[in-house]
């Protein structure tokens, strides 16, 4: 049988491949372009801030336009502090996947600003429903480091008692809900933790988080019809940072533009720089006031590029220009609030340097106190029967059986 | 000519032949196009055969299934992967639903010849969500056929048969084994260098659905095991020094009942091994079966080695999945009575 050559569908591609030069288009938006909107604003006054991109910090690291939060210095001391210490920590635990002391590993590399930037805009009653590239703002809600390290090398301090991949965190004291590997699920879950608050007549709103490949999931359609129905006060999140693994954006949707597809639900829609902490601190405040004004969701895109691998099992050289996110145009968000923040002389070259010192000796100190109660390529693991408890609240004859079965096998 | 190949590579030969034989075969899932497969399987596919026929899909499980469906009913021959079988769940409702009862809703006036190729079960660290195995929950679906491979050659021969039958297949493959069988021993990580299943033609054959494969022959026990637990049953019974047939049932819908029973016939005795929990799991289908065809061939009562009914755990998965040494427990129970 002859093979058939003509291309008969049509299927997209990445802009770039390997090989190719990243090619991004210029960004022509400034901070300048979107007026600040009311709160109450409708549908329709959010098309041209679903179609610009809301920035505070301008090419020159200036912080510009309506949209400014004027953070006290403390604030940006706080953020830059929280992102760097994300990257070293990222750093230091992928050297560890290498030596085999966790099974797996995920960096937020690129994306730091986004939940850090966004959990600091909240109240600590707010409830976070984030995917795996959402870890950061455990930081922001005071989680200890330690126990993080623990969770991701699987030893016996591990909070979630080595049932879930390293990166899965929960932290219920931080209002952090477990992550869940199946992409997208947190989203149409988040409206339901909304609407429980609000049935409660709690001041607490939702933030959750998707990625722009998982937006092709049905939750995330879900998510909205509910979200606008139900007017939950829910803040819904595309960090569209262009790839899933190896699958380009445009494999999620045939539009390149997340953020409008809020509009036709009824759902006010902003897009904003990913990689701009001042200007995500500001849309998320102001979708948080929304919400909390009983006026509903927001649906906010977060323009960004995914500057690292997917995962440590995942090399994009083999699908996309290498170092491609070298190219972006919104930059590395630490190096822009560092910039700005050197530009309006609250912080030099040196400070940062001691720093980012300071926080490599916290991280490595983290390291050396979590792997005392053992890691994944040494053990002790946390015991087997962390297997069935909790399976149910109580467990079942059935279980119990198995269980002493398990323990049988086990203690011999 | 036959060739060493490894899972990777031999479901890919599958995938390769089948795509040069049949214009109608259009490949479609999440990172198979470009990329060709977090686990490769799919690697070169696009570049020979195009876009149109080898494509990336959007990440949801639902729309795979479904848009299979719709070529299905439209007289194409997809084969999609779902990257984990843990999450082919979004699509389980196009699967159970829709592609398996299409056939009798319509008075069979359409059918949906898909196949579904999905990695599945555990040894690989994946905690919850990388390692589940979930064929009982597609087994207990009128209309649907169910496989699960275990080697290089039966996935390839399993896979083309599969895609050449008319009706839904769910495909498993069980990912632990794609570069090297497991014996149930994680320090010991043999490829399948050398292993006589792992000697593949590279051109077209069938390994026919509903035949059960005889993997090793004794006169003492039948032990039933299919996808990485075939290997680890091999090794359990070496080291139980008892005489067994072990059977790798390679089909599970439907599944060879003339190999069981000729088999119990003989030895009186079984085992049956698979990771997925035990209640509800396929194992429970087998006994019931072998004891209403086979009551009075019983000489013991029938054993399962089974993972636990729990979620399947991350640090410590080499307690939960069946080990050489429960199974040769197993084995040697059914020799007391």
């Amino acid at each position: 049988m002859v093979k058939k050559k003509t291309e008969t569908l049509h299927i997209p591609d990445a802009p770039n491949r390997p090989g190719d030069s990243p090619d991004f288009e210029k960004w022509t938006w400034t901070p300048e372009d979107l007026k600040r909107l009311k709160i109450d604003c409708s549908v329709d006054d959010t098309r041209e801030h679903a179609n610009g991109l809301v920035r505070v910090l301008n090419d020159n690291h200036e912080a510009k336009g309506e949209w400014n939060p004027n953070l006290k210095s403390e604030e940006l001391k706080i953020g830059l502090e929280h992102m760097l210490r994300l990257r070293i920590f990222d750093e230091r635990m992928m050297k560890m996947q290498r030596t085999g002391k966790l099974s797996f590993y995920m960096r937020s590399y690129g994306e730091e600003a986004i939940a850090i930037a966004q959990t600091m805009a909240l109240e600590n009653q707010d409830w976070l429903f984030p995917t795996y590239r959402q870890p950061g703002a455990q930081f922001v809600r005071g989680r200890d480091m330690v126990s993080m390290i623990c969770h991701c090398i699987g030893n016996e301090e591990d909070n979630v008692k080595g049932r879930q991949m390293p990166v899965h965190y929960t932290y219920r004291e931080g209002r952090y809900i477990s992550v869940s590997s199946p992409v997208g699920t947190q989203f149409s879950q988040a409206i339901g933790v909304a609407l429980a608050s609000k049935y409660k007549e709690l001041d607490e709103v939702t933030i959750t988080w998707i990625g722009d490949g998982a937006s092709a999931e049905g939750d995330y359609h879900y998510a909205l019809n509910f979200a606008s129905i139900f007017k939950a006060p829910v803040i819904l999140n595309v960090v569209n940072n262009q790839w899933a693994i190896s699958t380009h954006s445009n494999f999620a949707s045939g539009i390149q533009n997340f953020a409008i597809r809020g509009l036709p639900y009824g759902i006010p829609s902003i897009r904003v720089d990913g990689n701009d902490f001042l200007a995500l601190y500001s849309v998320t405040k102001w979708a948080r006031q929304r919400a909390a004004k009983k006026l509903g969701p927001t649906h906010i895109e977060v323009l960004t590029y995914r500057a690292g691998a997917h995962s440590s099992s995942d090399d994009p050289s083999r699908y996309r220009p290498k170092d491609s996110g070298d190219f972006w145009p919104g930059g590395d968000p630490i190096e822009r609030l560092k910039m700005h923040m050197i530009n309006i002389d609250e912080w030099s070259e040196e400070e940062h340097l001691e720093l980012e010192k300071r926080l490599d000796s916290e991280v490595m100190g983290a390291y050396k106190e979590a792997v005392k109660f053992g890691d994944l390529a040494n053990g002790p693991y946390p015991s087997s029967d962390a297997i069935f408890t909790e399976v149910y609240e109580t467990p079942p004859w059935h279980l119990q059986e198995q269980w002493d079965e398990m323990k049988r096998w086990r203690d011999e | 000519m036959m060739v060493n190949m490894n899972m990777v590579q031999s479901v890919n030969s599958a995938l390769d032949n089948m795509l040069e034989r049949d214009n109608d075969i259009i490949i479609f899932g999440e990172d198979i196009g470009y990329f060709g497969g977090v686990f490769r399987t799919c690697d070169g596919l696009q570049e020979k055969y195009g876009k149109h026929r080898v494509f990336d899909s959007p990440l949801s499980e639902g729309g795979i299934a479904a848009t299979a469906f719709g070529m299905g009913i439209n007289g194409l021959r997809p084969v999609v992967e779902v990257q984990f079988a843990d999450y082919i769940f979004p699509a389980y409702d196009q699967i159970v639903n829709e592609m398996a009862k299409v056939r009798h809703r319509s008075g069979g006036e359409f059918w949906c010849p898909a196949t579904i190729r999905t990695p599945a079960g555990g040894g690989i660290r994946g905690g919850h969500h990388h390692s589940q195995s979930p064929e009982a929950q597609f087994t207990h679906t009128p209309g649907l056929k169910v496989v699960y491979c275990s080697t290089p050659f039966n996935s390839k021969g399993l896979l083309i048969s599969a895609i050449e039958d008319n009706d839904p297949v769910i495909f498993f493959e069980p990912k632990r084994c794609y570069r090297g069988p497991f014996y149930g021993d994680p320090h010991n990580v043999p490829t399948w260098k050398g292993h006589p299943e792992a000697e593949v033609p590279e051109s077209y054959y069938k390994v026919p659905l509903g035949e059960a494969r005889l993997a090793m022959e004794g006169d003492d026990c039948t032990v039933i095991a299919w996808g990485t637990m075939v290997h680890v049953a091999e090794q359990a019974i070496k080291n139980s020094g008892i005489s067994c047939d072990l059977i790798d049932l390679q089909t599970l819908v439907p599944w060879d009942k003339d190999a069981i029973v000729k088999s119990i016939e003989k030895t009186g005795r079984c085992v049956i091994v698979h990771e997925a929990p035990k209640t509800s799991g396929f194992g429970a289908e087998m006994v019931a079966s072998i004891q209403e065809r086979c009551f009075y061939h019983l000489e013991s009562r029938i054993e399962r080695v089974t993972g636990w009914d729990t979620p399947f755990p991350h640090t410590t998965e080499w307690d939960y999945m069946p080990s050489p040494s429960r199974i040769s427990e197993a084995i040697h129970k059914t020799q007391e009575e």
